[in-house]
């Protein structure tokens, strides 16, 4: 198993979708309202090789009580910006659409961590701070260090797609199963 | 002998405390039942993936009994059964009890706001609101008050059909196919809650009891659906290998003879509930 750690560089370039690695190092949460919030007035964190965690967690006196991912595909319209700004991973679940694969194409991947294991991500993480914090709990931006948290690469640097990949298979056994 | 009477302010008090303990245990300690049978699904997995994802599972389950902390940030809306022993009769009180025992419930877990008004969609704050939450009531030999939080990511994929009495072979082929436009959305591996026969309603209703059935031994039709539906290879998380379901439970009503309602509520691995009993 690989072991990353941010700012992520050109190693990105070989990882496959299927396999699964450790990410260490600083990650920003960003949810609908925090896209929307940095598209409008810019990124407030250096862009470059970041990773972006699609969360809204619970924080209890600058503690983070549990961090779990939420729904990627309601970012779909608003990752390419981040894209272009230099960001090299996103970490969520569910997947993302057929755009933004290509969005990541020679440059991002998409990690997929397991949905609901919110205390698993909060044993693996501690707070270093917050930007947008108006904007409620679960919209803020919060930065927080990563220990390597277990991860599941679902879209490589060459439109490898580990969601679609499994949906065009269930579509088939469905088939097979009632023909 | 004291009596206890609905406008007893000591049993409304025991009322209110027996609600947000259940909600408290609901959310942090996952059913005997069901943490058997990840840890099975975990030794068959033969998906590389498919078993680190379940291995990430069984860790939070862990980790949420040493942090004491919930078990998923979706802390769900508390779906409440209550059974009520036949000497005693239900008040608006005990509905306000059980409402303030989830709004402590809310402070002490903690849990997350999740009740909003549906069309403002401004948060209540406490996890009450209009009707909210449902409260289920039936006669049993004892006061207790059991506590199913459900989660909106496998909430919004649950179906319902109006079948035609001719279609009841097709029932299975429904529960697959609700599984299958599901997909990794409701945070797979789950438990399929069917509800057959009743009305319109009664079939979710039943669909939603189901899941707080034991979950260690199925029927063979129970089965059957569940083997089709892991056959689908969709995998835990969305992401591919055998294990896409736990275990389906059916629950079946008398229907008029022009209906067949079938209900199937999705329910994630997070597949929480809890009893605590009412000292009357």
């Amino acid at each position: 198993m690989k072991h990353l750690s941010t700012p992520l560089g050109d190693e990105i370039l070989d990882l496959k979708a299927g396999e699964c690695i450790t990410l260490s190092g600083t990650v920003y949460t960003a949810r609908d309202e925090a896209h929307i919030r940095m598209m409008e007035e810019g990124i407030p964190f250096d862009p470059k090789g970041a990773v972006v965690y699609h969360c809204g967690p619970v924080i209890q006196n600058n503690e983070i009580v549990v961090a779990g991912p939420t729904t990627s595909a309601r970012m779909n319209q608003l990752t390419g910006f981040i894209l272009d700004a230099g960001i090299r991973g996103l970490i969520g679940k569910g997947g993302m659409s057929a755009g933004v694969r290509d969005q990541l194409k020679g440059r991002a991947v998409y990690l997929a961590f397991t949905g609901g294991c919110a205390n698993l991500a909060a044993a693996r993480m501690k707070l270093e701070g917050v930007y947008y914090p108006g904007l409620g709990m679960a919209e803020a931006v919060w930065q927080i260090r990563l220990d390597k948290l277990p991860l599941t690469v679902a879209m490589d640097t060459k439109g490898g797609d580990l969601f679609a990949k499994v949906e065009e298979y269930a579509k088939k056994a469905f088939r097979d199963l009632y023909p | 002998m004291f009596m206890s009477f609905p406008g007893d302010p000591e049993l409304n008090k025991r009322i209110s405390d027996a609600t947000s303990e259940a909600v408290r245990i609901s959310e942090i300690y996952l059913p005997q039942d069901v943490k058997s049978r990840l840890k099975n699904a975990y030794f068959n997995e033969k998906n590389s993936v498919a078993k680190q994802e379940i291995a990430n599972i069984m860790e939070n389950i862990r980790l949420a009994e040493e942090r004491k902390a919930p078990l998923c940030q979706d802390t769900g809306i508390p779906v409440v059964y209550i059974t009520l022993p036949p000497d005693i009769g239900w008040s608006h009180d005990m509905r306000e009890a059980v409402y303030s025992g989830v709004r402590k419930a809310t402070i002490v877990t903690p849990l997350r706001p999740n009740v909003v008004g549906p069309i403002s969609r401004e948060n209540t704050g406490d996890n009450t609101g209009h009707d909210m939450p449902p409260i289920h009531l039936s006669v049993g030999e004892k006061f207790t008050i059991t506590i199913l939080p459900k989660g909106a990511g496998s909430e919004n994929v649950s179906a319902i059909k109006m079948m035609n009495p001719s279609e009841k072979d097709l029932i299975q082929r429904f529960v697959v196919e609700t599984m299958l436009k599901a997909g990794g959305r409701p945070c797979p591996p789950v438990i399929l809650g069917v509800g057959i026969g009743g009305t319109f309603d009664i079939s979710a209703a039943l669909a939603k009891e189901a899941l707080l059935m034991q979950i260690d031994s199925m029927t063979s039709y129970e089965q059957e659906i569940c083997d089709k539906v892991n056959a689908l290879g969709i995998g835990p998380m969305g992401l591919g290998g055998d294990t896409t379901c736990l275990a389906v439970k059916v629950k079946t009503a008398g229907c008029h003879t022009a209906s067949l309602p079938v209900a199937v509520n999705v329910q994630c691995w997070a597949s929480r509930r809890a009893t605590v009993e009412v000292i009357v």
